[in-house]
């Protein structure tokens, strides 16, 4: 069928202007609720991290028991908690090529963390570049600031059965135990291996380390170095208040 | 029904199925097919798109300027998958997290803009909507096949139950071990293959 032109650009307005009102309606009725799920994801991995089982629990029931353990600090560069800044105040600045991401008020950068008073643990957000893309999770350890309790991780694009191994239960059950410090008082973190952390390290190494993903070398990499980073921000702080 | 209504239907189940037949739409074939619930979810979500799109452009097909066709269908078919990524994440958060860009590219999926343009462009929007949920049926049941052999053999479970009793693993003192291939893309196309190879063997059909 020939149309004419002026025809033809009618036509396509008010196919773009109806697709377009569709669209934003949508966008706007379920924002909330999108939000919503977004924050709640946040929550449970929080939760998960800590070691608590969720898989019974519906949303309030999570939220309750978030809210009943689960406090937020707020850290300064000094390694002392600046008390008078609200958590939700600070404004995240996530860097695209390295997948850090640093929290401002009044371009002075701020610490977060959390609490959790059961069990005790001290929680920190970690995020950096994996093979594909970045990786945003949680990082828990007792009250020593040195034992882990849990590692987990909400959000990546990494290939599911390679670098996507992080977010199973095998990977991240392998952190539990493990110790920041070593001996020497040392922050190294802990490494995720080549292979299988008994064949690598011997003696307190064993500490430091956990296996790695077989076919997922640049994820197993970039998560041991974003976890080093993102410990040694916090390092004062956890110098300062660790139990030895 | 009618019996031209139920052939409309019935034919792209099996004998034209879009993937065994047409092996179109197999990027999601593969992509999603690791555990039945992407699956199932990623074949509703792509059922709702093609029978909304076939309908939508069906009864626009008369006043849609031949020029501009393609550019109206993708217009449609885009608005309509974003709308289901939206609800998606909305209701259905953790298995969107998990299908994560795939829901997206239900816009690139050959079959969408096949059947728009194959069918709905000609045809009444009765008998477009029966094209597309034939066609959606005949994509779903595949990738449903194709994940039931993945999920069971690569990770031991279905719909995240258990299948494989614990006691015959390697770890707890067995001799089974989960096939980490049919977790990678060419454990897909193996069984894809081989559900091609069935069919063809058994409808007589022959590649020309």
């Amino acid at each position: 069928m020939q149309h004419n032109n002026f025809y033809t650009f009618r036509f396509i307005a008010i196919i773009t202007f109806v697709a377009s009102l569709l669209l934003a309606l949508a966008s706007t009725q379920l924002k909330e609720l999108q939000e919503f799920n977004v924050e709640l994801d946040k929550k449970k991995n929080i939760l998960k991290c800590i070691g608590k089982d969720l898989t019974l629990m519906n949303a309030d029931a999570i939220i309750k028991e978030y809210e009943s353990i689960i406090s937020n600090i707020i850290i300064n560069s000094n390694g002392d908690i600046a008390a008078n800044i609200a958590s939700e105040n600070l404004e995240s600045v996530p860097n695209k090529s390295t997948g850090e991401v640093k929290y401002f008020l009044n371009n002075i950068e701020y610490l977060p963390a959390y609490k959790s008073s059961n069990p005790e643990a001290f929680i920190i957000p970690i995020s950096g570049k994996g093979l594909w893309s970045t990786l945003f999770g949680y990082f828990a350890l007792e009250m020593d600031l040195n034992t882990v309790i849990g590692i987990t991780f909400y959000k990546h694009g990494e290939t599911p059965g390679l670098g996507g191994e992080v977010e199973k239960k095998w990977f991240q059950n392998n952190f539990v135990g493990k110790k920041i410090f070593n001996q020497t008082g040392e922050l190294v973190s802990i490494k995720v291996v080549k292979g299988k952390v008994n064949d690598v390290y011997s003696g307190e190494a064993l500490n430091h380390g956990v296996d790695g993903i077989s076919g997922a070398t640049v994820t197993s990499r970039g998560v041991s170095d974003f976890l080093k980073r993102d410990l040694l921000k916090y390092e004062q702080y956890l110098k300062n208040n660790r139990m030895n | 029904m009618d019996t031209k209504s139920k052939s409309i239907i019935s034919d792209p189940m099996v004998d034209n199925n879009p993937i065994t037949k047409q092996v179109l739409g197999i990027c999601s074939a593969l992509a999603v097919t690791v555990k039945m619930e992407q699956a199932v979810v990623m074949s509703l979500a792509l059922t709702f798109v093609l029978v909304c799109s076939n309908v939508i452009i069906s009864l626009l097909r008369k006043g849609i300027p031949a020029k501009i066709r393609i550019i109206v269908q993708l217009t449609v078919i885009a608005s309509l998958v974003i709308l289901t990524d939206q609800i998606l994440k909305a209701y259905l958060y953790d298995i969107s997290k998990q299908l994560s860009v795939f829901v997206g590219l239900i816009i690139t999926n050959c079959i969408i803009m096949g059947r728009a343009e194959a069918f709905a462009m000609q045809n009444n929007y009765k008998d477009a909507m029966y094209d597309g949920l034939g066609n959606a049926i005949g994509y779903g049941s595949v990738l449903i096949i194709v994940a039931t052999f993945r999920e069971l053999l690569g990770s031991g479970t279905l719909f995240n139950y258990s299948i494989m009793p614990a006691s015959i693993y390697l770890e707890n003192g067995g001799w089974y071990v989960n096939n980490g291939l049919m977790l990678l893309a060419p454990g897909a196309f193996i069984i894809l293959g081989l559900i091609i190879w069935v069919q063809r063997t058994y409808t007589h059909y022959i590649e020309d």
